[in-house]
């Protein structure tokens, strides 16, 4: 029975918003890192190519993911992230970890960490410290509703 | 303002995470459903269940867009399997549901089953709870791909359609109990490749052999999701079986039959976090499983050792 299978079912799996926004068709690295949060025991919302920012935050609204995490190759994340921050705030998300990895700048990455977009991992990171990283985020991050 | 309140309100950020606190606190599910429960009853449950890969998600995608014309607000919930190792899930339905993604009238939500058998997640029944409540006009569940035995979704939808492909099998895989079993609707996807009409006749002679408790006989639609050929036919169908089932006497045994599992559902649901509230389970567990495995104990003398510290306080 389940009760005794799956003990550490009983605490809120992590959830999390693949996607590759943008017009390249790329998506090899958002499977790499998908298929390593599955593993890690998340729930991966894997919603695919050519995804705008407006779909991006929608979906994250109607999953209720903890965190979105896009992969971004083509030179638009100073477009791209800011833009999902933005909607996400507008529509009244606070509560969840905007992160994401590609060809980033480090001085770009900076940028964008001070508007509010967490860490962005580039070429060669090990899918253990993203792991990590989204772990210890999750934690800090959520919070109780209250019904 | 409060989660129930902004929910009333038609706030979906607020749906979203009530669905979120019914798949994850045991603690807090009932006083939500006792809340949610009274407004329910409106909403038109349809089940899409099928073998992996038979074109589900395309198909509700379809759907969707039908019910969107005729004014009709659609929630979906999409649900793929457990890792049984890891615990994780890749939840991929949504790819193929996004052709309504900018329509304030669609909410789709991806759930894991948590290795839950049956083809649902044990949530899913209190999510389609809520769904209802929220005021959608039809709720569409497509299952995990399944195969010969996982039936849950009868259990909980008011019309099963049981999607299947030319490559599913021949008479013999359909004479077997299961999927046949409770289909309301039987479609034949990917009408276009080799053998969709062999199949849908073996299917159709299948059928005929059945001795029906019910009037209603499921018809065998060919269609293909992906072509859009047939899915008008398959809402018509959709319709007439609301219909059917709208005159009193036809939903009746099926609705006693519902409550049924859904108290079936309950006790295993309790029992779960009985054995899971045992002090040490884990522990206990882990010793026991190694003295089966050395062949020293029987696995029911293991479990009867395990109930015997449920506290039933």
């Amino acid at each position: 029975m389940s009760g005794t299978q799956n003990q550490h079912s009983m605490e809120r799996k992590i959830r999390v918003l693949v996607a590759k926004p943008g017009l390249d068709g790329h998506d090899r690295g958002a499977k790499v890192v998908a298929s390593a949060l599955r593993d890690a025991g998340m729930e991966v919302i894997y919603t695919g190519l050519r995804q705008t920012p407006e779909m991006i935050v929608e979906a994250s609204i109607q999953e209720d993911v903890d965190v979105v995490a896009l992969s971004i190759l083509s030179g638009a994340h100073m477009t791209i992230f800011p833009r999902v921050l933005n909607l996400l705030r507008e529509h009244g998300v606070d509560h969840l970890l905007l992160t994401g990895g590609g060809i980033i700048p480090r001085a770009d990455a900076e940028t964008l960490k001070e508007m509010g977009v967490g860490q962005l991992f580039g070429p060669g990171t090990s899918t253990r410290d993203i792991i990590a990283y989204i772990k210890k985020e999750v934690a800090d991050k959520r919070q109780e509703d209250e019904i | 303002m409060k989660l129930l309140d902004r929910f009333f309100a038609g706030d979906r950020l607020a749906l979203s995470r009530i669905i979120t606190l019914l798949e994850n606190d045991a603690g807090r599910r009932n006083t939500l459903l006792d809340v949610l429960l009274p407004k329910t009853g409106g909403a038109r449950r349809i089940g899409l269940t099928g073998p992996p890969g038979s074109g589900k998600s395309t198909l509700t995608d379809r759907l969707i867009r039908l019910f969107r014309q005729e004014d009709r607000t659609v929630g979906v919930i999409a649900v793929d399997p457990t890792s049984p190792f890891t615990g994780g899930a890749l939840l991929g339905d949504r790819l193929r549901m996004q052709s309504s993604w900018d329509d304030t009238g669609v909410f789709v939500r991806s759930m894991a089953d948590r290795t839950h058998t049956g083809g649902l997640s044990a949530s899913t029944p209190h999510v389609i709870t809520a769904l209802d409540a929220f005021g959608k006009d039809v709720v569409i569940v497509e299952t995990v791909g399944v195969g010969q035995s996982t039936l849950e979704i009868a259990d909980v939808t008011d019309t099963t359609v049981v999607v299947l492909t030319p490559e599913s099998g021949d008479s013999i895989q359909a004479m077997k109990a299961g999927l046949m079993e409770i289909a309301d609707i039987l479609v034949v996807n990917k009408d276009d490749r080799a053998g969709a009409g062999h199949f849908a006749s073996e299917l159709r002679m299948v059928l005929n052999m059945r001795q029906w408790a019910d009037q209603w006989q499921p018809p065998i639609l060919r269609i293909s999701a992906q072509n859009n050929t047939g899915v008008d036919a398959l809402y018509e169908q959709l319709t007439a079986h609301h219909q059917y089932l709208s005159e009193q006497q036809h939903s009746e045994t099926r609705r006693l039959r519902q409550s049924r599992s859904a108290i079936d559902r309950a006790i295993e649901e309790r029992l779960g976090h009985l054995l899971a509230g045992i002090p040490d389970i884990v522990a206990i567990m882990d010793r026991l499983s190694e003295q089966v495995a050395r062949h020293e104990i029987h696995p029911s003398a293991a479990a009867a050792e395990i109930i015997k510290n449920i506290n039933l306080e």
